[in-house]
């Protein structure tokens, strides 16, 4: 997928002046978020959970290379073939031709971010290949030819009406719009032939387990179980960061994701794949290949003051709590990855210079890192690229940051360099703004506020100082 | 940082930060700070060449100039021993645990910051953890509801303390402000930066005030109570956005004096 990331700011108020995605958004927060929070008060040890589900991922990113390899020694033990793709273009390149070699006429797709990057199922149907995406959110968007709004919700932000339009040729305007159950029914109905004729699938990994060489799938629909049993070619993807050392961890890993993703206790399937049919076995996928994805891991990996955001388990719980995002929606972030962890993940992957409004636009409020279930600290990482677009901290060609703004935050700091600097700048600021005060409040006012009071009334900087006024209590107190 | 708030040593003199905005932008509420403190029975000093924490440049990515502020801070509040109060979570905050990330290549200074960070407190911090929320005692007749600001509940940890101060001003009658732990936009530079975005989150945030039915809101954070003022002036509305310092100042002074109402 080509990032659109410098389209952040038209995107963004593009989505927060439409009324009906603004209603739509609020379901992750109604939703999502409160729901984590009930799971979150319901489970006795969860700080406890959050603890170890942070230790686990710091351990295992520490020592990736060591795990990465003893997965794909069990994957191969286990029957299945590994194939390490150095960039997207690399794994869908390797994925269409295992598919041509197979003569595969369907592929049916669960939910899978990684396959985004790839933007896999329309590259293997302008190959010819029939793709459909079998998650009821995925197929959705895929009928709308766009790409995924949340994490774990790619369609949040459509209508009952609007998905009804998509599933339904037939529907016009004015006719009753289909409840919840009966659109699911009619997607499945669709879904279903499309079930009995794939060849092969493509899902996505939750969780790859080093030391069986297992991954596991969450889903509430059931179509990752069909994927991974029904056709005879299962072909998982997944970042090189989705894996965990053992099934001991796997017990710890999906009480937080799960609870943080929906709030649900455990989703309605949880499905483990040890590689394809056994011979001794009568059902199963004939082959299992699992493509393990780098595209920009390694950049976070050998970068350590971002490395943590490989600890993040997709679970979506910090688009719920941002205010950010449930105000510019998921399309604003241009990439795969929206919300926080898309404005710290993306502008690394694939390039500060375009994203840099990613990470500047946030208020550093810290829902995010209070909401995420491996506490990884966004904020922080915010602010490390807000310092590199700014200074060009890293790499001088990541600086974005406008001679004016440079100049602006130069004379802010001579002025901090000194109290009487300090005393006389915020006279002079007064004596400027004060024509354009009344009652104490400016309505319009020059640069650099004139953001401000385009929306905001702002306060006129006071008459005497704190330090003033102190000044004149002490006299008073004396005589 | 004294985890125990039934067994502190008290102390009787603090230093005052005041912040850079409420030095000149809101004085009334480094004032009403003193008034509190002196209440209790605390003596206040304040250091007449501070300016700012550096919070602004360092938010903004502009470490090199928040870099020589900061350190100018420290050389100041390190001359001083015991307490510093600072009304505000976001400066406390700034110094507590980010000067780690803006110090962070050079071992000496973050030692240096430390000592100051660890015995600065944000005002209701300092409060609830060495008096007690129950502490002060004021009146003031008002329809009011309160925000919690996000450095302060997130970054710093307070978070019921200062809705339970106001539950002790006799008169005052406290409505709980739905998602009262969302942010109201402000965060700093942002403000300004992206007006648009801001204000959408305000506008969610000045609905749900609205819908208390509340005269004032209180928040503990200057940014944020002209974040909210500035944005309910601008829809018309009356509703007045005051610093918890303030309203605690104006009700130890009407349980002192006449009962005059604010």
């Amino acid at each position: 997928m080509k990032p659109q990331t410098i389209n952040f700011r038209s995107k963004a108020s593009q989505t927060m002046g439409d009324e009906e995605v603004q209603q739509a958004i609020e379901h992750v927060y109604t939703g999502f978020f409160k729901g984590r929070l009930v799971a979150a008060a319901d489970t006795p040890d969860w700080e406890e959970l959050r603890t170890k589900g942070k230790a686990i991922k710091d351990h295992t990113i520490a020592h990736l290379d060591y795990y990465l390899g003893l997965l794909a020694d069990n994957v191969e033990k286990n029957g299945g073939s590994v194939f390490f793709a150095e960039d997207a273009e690399e794994a869908r390149k390797h994925i269409i031709d295992l598919a041509h070699a197979r003569n595969i006429k369907t592929v049916i797709k669960s939910k899978s971010m990684v396959s985004e990057e790839m933007a896999l199922a329309e590259s293997l149907n302008d190959e010819g290949i029939e793709t459909v995406e079998t998650d009821l959110g995925e197929y959705i968007i895929q009928l709308a030819n766009e790409t995924p709004y949340h994490l774990i919700a790619p369609a949040v932000h459509k209508s009952r009406k609007e998905v009804a339009e998509l599933l339904d040729d037939d529907f016009k305007e004015g006719d009753r719009v289909p409840d919840a159950t009966e659109l699911t029914m009619m997607a499945r109905e669709k879904l279903r032939g499309v079930f009995e004729r794939a060849d092969m699938s493509v899902t996505g990994v939750n969780f790859a387990v080093a030391e069986s060489g297992s991954i596991a799938l969450v889903t509430n629909e059931g179509n990752g179980r069909m994927s991974t049993t029904v056709p005879r070619v299962h072909v998982a993807v997944m970042g090189m960061e989705k894996i965990i050392p053992s099934i001991q961890d796997l017990s710890t890993m999906l009480r937080i994701l799960i609870r943080s993703a929906t709030g649900q206790r455990i989703s309605t399937y949880v499905t483990m794949v040890n590689g394809a049919r056994k011979p001794d076995e009568e059902e199963g996928p004939e082959e299992f290949h699992l493509v393990i994805m780098n595209n920009g891991r390694q950049k976070l990996l050998a970068d350590p003051q971002m490395r943590e955001s490989l600890n993040c388990i997709r679970c979506g719980a910090c688009l719920n709590a941002c205010p950010v995002y449930r105000k510019v929606g998921g399309h604003a972030y241009g990439w795969v990855y929206p919300g926080p962890i898309g404005a710290i993940v993306t502008p690394v992957m694939t390039g500060l210079k375009d994203a840099s409004n990613l990470p500047a636009a946030s208020s550093l409020c810290g829902a995010c890192h209070d909401a995420c279930p491996v506490k990884i600290n966004i904020p922080r990482m915010l602010l490390e690229l807000r310092y590199r677009s700014a200074e060009g901290s890293t790499d001088s060609a990541e600086r974005t940051s406008s001679a004016s703004e440079r100049f602006v935050w130069k004379s802010w700091r001579i002025g901090m360099m000194g109290r009487k600097r300090f005393d006389y700048g915020a006279k002079l600021a007064r004596l400027i703004l004060r024509p354009l005060a009344r009652n104490g409040w400016l309505r319009k006012s020059p640069p650099p506020i004139s953001g401000w009071t385009s929306t905001r009334d702002f306060p006129l900087i006071a008459a005497g100082s704190l330090r003033s006024r102190l000044a004149k209590r002490r006299k008073k107190a004396k005589s | 940082m004294p985890e125990n708030p039934s067994n502190p040593t008290i102390p009787d003199r603090v230093t005052l930060f005041a912040s850079c905005m409420v030095d000149q932008l809101a004085p009334a509420v480094g004032e009403s700070t003193v008034d509190v403190l002196e209440h209790l029975g605390v003596t206040v000093d304040f250091l007449d060449d501070q300016t700012c924490c550096g919070q602004p440049a360092f938010n903004s990515g502009f470490r090199s100039e928040a870099f020589p502020v900061a350190t100018r801070f420290i050389e100041i509040f390190e001359k001083v021993e015991g307490p510093i109060v600072v009304p505000s979570g976001s400066c406390a905050a700034m110094v507590r645990n980010f000067y780690g990330d803006l110090f962070r290549d050079d071992e000496r200074m973050i030692g240096r910051a430390r000592n100051v960070g660890d015995r600065l407190y944000e005002l209701t911090e300092f409060i609830s953890s060495f008096f007690g929320t129950d502490a002060v005692v004021g009146q003031l007749s008002d329809d009011a509801t309160y925000h919690k600001c996000c450095h302060l509940l997130r970054e710093i940890g307070i978070d019921e303390q200062p809705i339970e101060m106001l539950s002790n001003i006799d008169g005052l009658n406290l409505t709980p402000l739905e998602r009262d732990d969302v942010c109201c936009g402000f965060g700093g530079a942002f403000s300004v930066k992206m007006p648009d975005i801001s204000s959408a989150i305000l506008d969610e945030k000045l609905d749900y005030i609205e819908s208390t039915g509340a005269k004032t809101v209180v928040a503990a954070d200057t940014g944020c109570v002209y974040q909210m003022q500035g944005g309910l002036r601008r829809r018309g509305s009356d509703v007045q956005v005051v610093h918890i310092a303030e309203i605690l100042a104006m009700s130890i002074r009407n349980a002192s004096g006449a009962g005059a109402k604010r």
